[in-house]
């Protein structure tokens, strides 16, 4: 039988495996995107799994919601690199010190 | 334990191998496919979990929309991955370090015996229990202010890709239609006023010019 738990490790997998490919793909913006991503599917995982066990099905109204603002969120993302891309001919993080930071 | 239980093991595993793969693999666009099989995978999981309609909402919206863009991003751009790889074996352990140590902590919180946490099994579904019934009349009741919302954060969206993506080209021969309808006579119109024109008597000699019906004669 599937338990809340099962459901809650897979969750905390996905998103500890996100945080490692943050850490180790560090200047890469295509791969950091992906890993965000792969972050807010965790956070779902998490969402769906307590809207059903619980029987409230607010939790997936919420996922929707995070769905739309994912999908917002990584055109916004892309659009910005396609403009990086052409003035800087790169996407190495540590080549995008314009502003000195 | 139950074939339902299986399948949540091959779905649950084949998600974590493909995250691994979007983690390690050296080319973007390996990785993107490899979060397209992530995707598809946590659907399978949410399909166990009775979630139909977002399942396939994640299909559909993910790796319909957003990883195809995805792709389209990773193939248009001429990215060289060998100098993105750079620190990836210095910072391989203290990113492992960090992952293991959240890992562990989460993993510690479900074991529910040392925390006294109780978890139910999930909620019985009544006969003829339709999920994206269920899910559309709370968008459209109690959230339907929420889903407005959301659709101009998706405008929103769509008009700053573009915004920020759109250049002016110099040196291109393009219509400008506004122009062309905003066109008045005075500007395609000329009138002159010049002399009258008087024929121009003939200089050559009678015997010169052949009359037209001889001449079609000797062509039959």
């Amino acid at each position: 039988m599937i338990t809340l738990p099962h459901y809650l490790a897979l969750s905390a997998i996905l998103f500890c495996l996100s945080i490692a490919g943050i850490f180790i793909n560090r200047k890469n913006v295509i791969i950091l995107l992906m890993c965000i991503e792969l972050m807010l599917l965790a956070v779902n995982i998490n969402f769906v799994a307590f809207s059903r066990f619980l029987g409230i099905a607010d939790g997936q109204v919420f996922v929707f919601f995070i769905l739309t603002v994912a999908a917002a969120e990584s055109a916004i993302g892309l659009a910005i690199l396609v403009v990086l891309f052409r003035n800087r001919r790169t996407i190495n993080v540590e080549e995008l010190d314009t502003l000195r930071g | 334990m139950t074939i339902s239980l299986l399948l949540f093991y091959l779905f649950a595993s084949v998600t974590v191998l493909a995250g691994i793969g979007v983690v390690l693999s050296r080319n973007p666009v390996h990785a993107a496919l490899f979060l397209v099989l992530a995707f598809v995978s946590t659907s399978g999981t949410w399909v166990l979990l009775h979630a139909e309609f977002l399942a396939i909402a994640l299909i559909v919206v993910y790796v319909g929309a957003v990883m195809v863009l995805f792709l389209f991003v990773v193939m248009m751009l001429d990215i060289k991955a060998d100098p993105l790889r750079e620190g990836f074996a210095r910072y391989l352990p203290i990113g492992l370090l960090v992952a293991g140590v959240m890992l562990f902590q989460m993993l510690a919180l479900l074991s529910a015996k040392y925390f006294g946490l109780s978890f139910d099994p999930m909620a019985k579904t009544p006969v003829g229990y339709s999920n994206t019934e269920e899910v559309g009349m709370l968008l459209f009741t109690k959230y339907a202010f929420p889903f407005e919302v959301a659709s101009v954060v998706l405008l929103v969206a769509a008009i700053a890709a573009v915004a920020l993506t759109l250049r002016k080209r110099t040196g291109l021969k393009t219509q400008d239609p506004n122009a062309q309808v905003l066109v008045t006579k005075a500007q395609r119109l000329k009138l002159v006023s010049m002399e009258a024109s008087v024929p121009v008597a003939l200089s050559e000699p009678e015997s010169a010019a052949q009359p037209l019906d001889t001449v079609i004669g000797a062509a039959k």
